[in-house]
């Protein structure tokens, strides 16, 4: 029997939907909502949560110093990660794309081996976190041996007895972990303003060259105000890898279980969240935290498209 | 949201865009030189700068490849030490300690978690691309919103979701996990790219007599060629990093063996090698970890880079 036309469609459609729906019902949707219903709850991860405590989760959180410690440290990478990623990343395409040499009408191309930058600039972004952890875990260690610290001590900075304590220095090791962050990302986003750039008209070089405009002048009043789509969609993702921070934290800073030593100084929210859930077995707790976490990113994210709304030139 | 990102007036211009185009059409030798000029220093600088940021990527890789042929003395010794005599010795050591299971197990849980994220992603994408129906913006809302969203916030319920299903450290339960939690990306990108493709083939094809299914694979998916390796390598070099979800997933249940993948497997023998001090044989499994994605890398390093910006991009 031939099914109608309509039918047939209906079934291919409903056939296609389905696994992948429940999929990621089952395994993202779902988990995403009861982290919501399990934050009322105290909740030990273990037996099914008995109690509810409606928001007693979230008022303990902000008189949790542990908690607080680890959103100002988040806060802070938050502020300084995005902002010199972007400024590293958007210098750096600047170069590879209009920063070369020749003058002239032909002046607008990139400065020599930009092929080769923007390999080893992008390198680090298919490495697994694993591999960066390992590199800069030996990279930092606080003897002659590690391999910064053997530069400092060339350099003459310090002496082999007294070693600078990059990971285990309260001061420094929140530093040490986003310089890892940007060492990480500014090769993705060098590539992604390039594309951007290379979108720009090259009659808009060519004729603010001939207004007698310089490179620089040309880098501040051309290239930058006609990225600014790319710059807010970047800061958006910037500011979602800095809420997450994990795995570096997690393995390089020291402390027992999920790190964030010294003393909690480099404490982030999602080490202490998986202390919480993992070790202390408080998992209501960790859920509450896994909420907070959420609209802090939702509500950075508008703001930063709010605030950053320009009109937008379109060619 | 992410789809969402860029808010346009169409229409409008940028001031700053615009420069007065009009005024100078003749070439002036006298201001590009001075153009040049300005560009000189700016040459010097950046120039120099971006070497000194190409030597600080480079320059810790290559020190921790060249720490596995060291032995042991010598790491301790000076960091500027070079290997005496250039053995594999920690290589076979990291092989055996370890590296290969991870390797197997990661192999294993990715064929099929890749595969499968490609096939049930592009299903998806497609039929919400190409088809009207009730309830179509939504799926697509609902899968897209993924994107944005942090995993640290479905952490918990997602552990006790896998073990209600009792697939905590099974192959099974990390390749559904994968596969879910690649769907938003998988799903936006190759939703716009099923858009983009012409539907001229396909009515031929459907005339011809063929189902909707066959219509789909033998003549939509070969057209779509191009957005599925883009994908496809930004979530085989994903997955193959993924470090915090096998962390929590694949841990031992009931003292049986844990099936580490890569990642999580490199830090535990870091963990353990901090105590047994053998680090060579941590390095050696650390370049062993990495040949495969370099590989990859080199050889497809345009498709690597499109793939990886792609979604920022849109």
């Amino acid at each position: 029997m031939r099914l109608r036309k309509k039918t047939r469609e209906r079934l291919f459609i409903a056939s296609f939907l389905a696994g992948p729906l429940l999929v990621y019902l089952v395994f993202v949707i779902w988990p995403y909502i009861e982290t919501f219903g399990y934050s009322l709850t105290e909740w030990s991860g273990v037996a099914p949560p008995s109690k509810v405590v409606g928001l007693k989760n979230y008022v303990d959180l902000f008189h949790d110093p542990i908690f607080l410690k680890a959103l100002t440290h988040n806060m802070i990478i938050l502020i300084v990660f995005p902002t010199v990623t972007i400024a590293l990343s958007m210098f750096f395409a600047f170069m590879l794309n209009v920063g070369g040499r020749r003058g002239g009408l032909g002046g607008v191309k990139g400065i020599r081996g930009s092929a080769f930058f923007r390999i080893v600039f992008f390198f680090p972004q298919v490495l697994s976190v694993a591999i960066i952890v390992i590199l800069f875990q030996s990279a930092y260690e606080s003897n002659s041996v590690g391999l910064f610290n053997a530069i400092v001590i060339k350099l003459g900075l310090t002496d082999a007895n007294h070693p600078w304590e990059f990971l285990n220095s309260p001061t420094f090791v929140l530093w040490c972990i986003m310089f890892i962050l940007v060492w990480q990302w500014v090769g993705f986003y060098l590539v992604l303003f390039s594309a951007a750039m290379q979108q720009i008209p090259r009659d808009y070089y060519e004729a603010a060259l001939l207004d007698g405009a310089g490179r620089t002048q040309t880098y501040f009043k051309v290239t930058m105000p006609l990225l600014w789509d790319s710059v807010q969609t970047a800061w958006v993702y910037l500011a979602v890898a800095a809420m997450d921070a994990f795995a570096l934290v997690a393995t390089l800073t020291p402390g027992s279980s999920f790190g964030g030593g010294p003393d909690e100084h480099g404490e982030v929210l999602s080490t202490y969240l998986m202390r919480n859930f993992q070790v202390l077995g408080k998992a209501g707790y960790a859920c509450a935290m896994g909420v907070v976490i959420f609209f802090i990113t939702l509500i950075l994210s508008l703001v930063v498209l709010r605030a950053t709304r320009r009109e937008r030139l379109e060619y | 949201m992410a789809a969402d990102m860029t808010q346009s007036t169409p229409g409008a211009t940028n001031p700053a865009g615009t420069p007065g185009s009009a005024k100078g059409k003749r070439t002036d030798p006298e201001r590009s030189r001075r153009f040049g000029e300005s560009g000189a220093t700016l040459n010097v600088f950046g120039t120099g700068f971006m070497a000194i940021w190409a030597i600080m990527i480079l320059g810790p890789v290559l020190w921790v490849v060249l720490g596995a042929f060291k032995n042991a003395g010598e790491l301790n010794g000076s960091a500027w030490s070079w290997p005496h005599h250039w053995s594999f010795d920690a290589f076979s050591r990291a092989w055996h300690t370890g590296i290969s299971t991870y390797l197997r197990d990661t192999v294993i849980v990715l064929v099929f978690s890749v595969s499968l994220t490609m096939l049930l992603g592009a299903m998806a994408a497609y039929v919400l691309a190409r088809f009207e129906f009730r309830g179509n913006r939504f799926i697509y809302y609902l899968f897209v919103s993924g994107v944005m969203l942090p995993v640290y916030l479905a952490l918990v319920p997602l552990f006790f979701q896998v073990s209600k299903l009792h697939m905590l450290n099974t192959y099974q339960g990390l390749i559904l996990v994968y596969v879910a939690f690649s769907m938003p990306f998988t799903v936006f990108f190759l939703h716009s790219f099923f858009r983009t493709l012409p539907s001229a083939v396909y009515e031929a094809a459907l005339i011809d007599g063929a189902s909707h299914t066959r219509a789909f694979f033998q003549v939509m998916l070969p057209m779509a060629k191009p957005g599925l390796i883009s994908v496809g390598i930004f979530n085989i070099l994903g997955q193959w990093n993924q470090y915090l979800l096998p962390v929590v997933l694949m841990q031992s249940q009931h003292g049986e063996q844990p099936h580490y993948m890569l990642s999580q497997g490199l830090v535990s023998l870091m963990v353990a090698q901090g105590y047994s001090g053998d680090y060579p044989a941590l390095f050696a499994g650390m370049t062993i970890a990495m040949l495969p994605v370099m590989a990859v890398y080199l050889s497809f390093q345009r498709q690597v880079q499109a793939g990886l910006t792609a979604g920022t991009l849109k």
